[in-house]
């Protein structure tokens, strides 16, 4: 048994990226290779997305101190995972869907999602959305911010208190760690990543924006 | 306030079945809203009730609850059907995505069109058999215990009989090779909270009817 998590999948984002992050930002090291998203960890090989963030954010005390500030996490992340979802097959559409479904996510982050964080940060003037103190509803909301930002770069413009959030949370130094050159994050899916994805499950080749 | 907790949804399975499920399954009595038409809908969202303007919402504990698998954490957590730590609650959210992956394979069935209909009612069936009861099949056979995981009721075993009688709908025999499902199936069906919410008149909802889908987009595109 490896002392050290172990993930199996792709070498790009999809859908392992979200564990990436949070495993990131516990600060914990993991190796990677393979296939579907699955985690060895602590003796159990965890499939399924869900299982395995809610584990890792169980485990590592990112998941609220007790029942009501859980749901107030499983609600947000929810939030970021419905928003992230639109850009999961994103790298499979053709140029001219891309556009059309970049404008699509665009404008459900700007006008259904970040108003509702930055309502949530307004309402209790905290640092962290939900128990004053980080948990892995912050550490997906920046997630999915720096994705929108990677197709508007402006996408936070509107909202001061997720971009005083975003500086925030982004110089927590496991989080810092992740973000600089050299770390496990991965880029933006690129042709190669879209190539080996369909060869290797034999699928998304007609994908169609959402 | 009756403090029940208040569901808000159209009257259909929906996104809102596995909670009505779960609360029965649980014990828990509890009031339905139905949005029947389109201002219904913009009326909970003119109200700061809906966080990410949509529903399923469920008020609950002084909470306005929306994101349906946060809805139901809170419910397995509250009544004790999650599990008693983190590993086993890794193991229910393991077969609880799986599963939803296939109820909502099946649900799909009747919005698809008419040409298409077919081919993806045989897909499903063909996943329910080939890729997810052989796995139940197989948990039930290696623990030899009566439920799915921790010897106990979890919500992996509410779900699982769920989606084994949706699955049942559109395949009575689906379960033909599967006996340890079966008696699993008939025993969880004899649990007095689950029996009650099988028989007519309870919250428990119809399979969707073509007929209604066109009163559900007005209400809710």
């Amino acid at each position: 048994m490896a002392a050290k998590p172990v993930l199996y999948y792709f070498n790009g984002r999809g859908k392992m990226e979200s564990i990436r992050w949070l495993l990131a930002a516990a600060g914990v090291e993991v190796f990677r290779t393979g296939q579907v998203p699955m985690v060895e960890i602590d003796g159990m090989k965890l499939v399924q997305t869900r299982a395995i963030l809610n584990y890792i954010a169980g485990k590592y005390n990112l998941y609220g101190k007790d029942l009501k500030e859980r749901a107030l996490i499983d609600m947000y992340v929810g939030g970021t995972d419905d928003l992230m979802g639109f850009l999961l097959s994103f790298p499979f559409l053709s140029a001219e869907d891309k556009v059309k479904q970049c404008a699509f996510v665009v404008e459900k982050a700007t006008s259904r999602y970040f108003p509702a964080y930055e309502k949530v940060l307004k309402d209790h003037g905290q640092d962290f959305l939900v128990g004053n103190r980080l948990s892995w509803a912050d550490i997906h909301l920046l997630e999915a911010i720096l994705m929108l930002e990677e197709k508007k770069s402006d996408a936070l413009s509107g909202f001061p208190l997720l971009q005083a959030f975003k500086k925030r949370i982004s110089s927590i130094p496991t989080i810092k760690k992740f973000l600089a050159p050299g770390s496990k994050r991965k880029p933006i899916s690129d042709d190669k990543y879209v190539e080996t994805v369909r060869r290797v499950l034999r699928m998304y080749y007609d994908v169609k924006p959402h | 306030m009756s403090g029940k907790p208040v569901l808000h949804y159209a009257n259909t399975r929906g996104r809102m079945e596995s909670v009505r499920w779960l609360l029965a399954a649980a014990g828990v009595e509890f009031e339905e809203k139905f949005l029947e038409k389109k201002e219904d809908l913009q009326k909970l969202k003119s109200d700061g009730s809906l966080l990410f303007q949509q529903v399923p919402m469920v008020e609950i504990d002084g909470m306005k609850m929306v994101q349906t698998r946060a809805i139901l954490n809170y419910i397995a957590g509250k009544y004790n059907l999650y599990g008693k730590d983190l590993k086993e609650r890794a193991l229910i959210d393991m077969y609880v995505e799986g599963l939803a992956d296939l109820y909502e394979l099946i649900m799909m069935n009747v919005v698809q069109p008419a040409d298409k209909k077919e081919e993806h009612l045989a897909n499903a069936l063909d996943k329910a058999a080939n890729r997810y009861f052989p796995v139940f099949e197989k948990v039930l056979k290696d623990h030899g215990h009566d439920f799915l995981v921790g010897n106990k009721l979890s919500r992996a075993d509410v779900h699982l009989l769920e989606t084994i009688l949706a699955v049942e709908e559109s395949k009575p025999d689906a379960l033909a090779k599967f006996p340890l499902l079966q008696s699993f199936k008939a025993r969880m069906s004899n649990m007095p909270n689950i029996k009650k919410f099988l028989q007519p008149g309870s919250p428990k909802k119809p399979p969707l009817q073509e007929k209604e889908i066109p009163n559900l987009l007005a209400i809710f595109s």
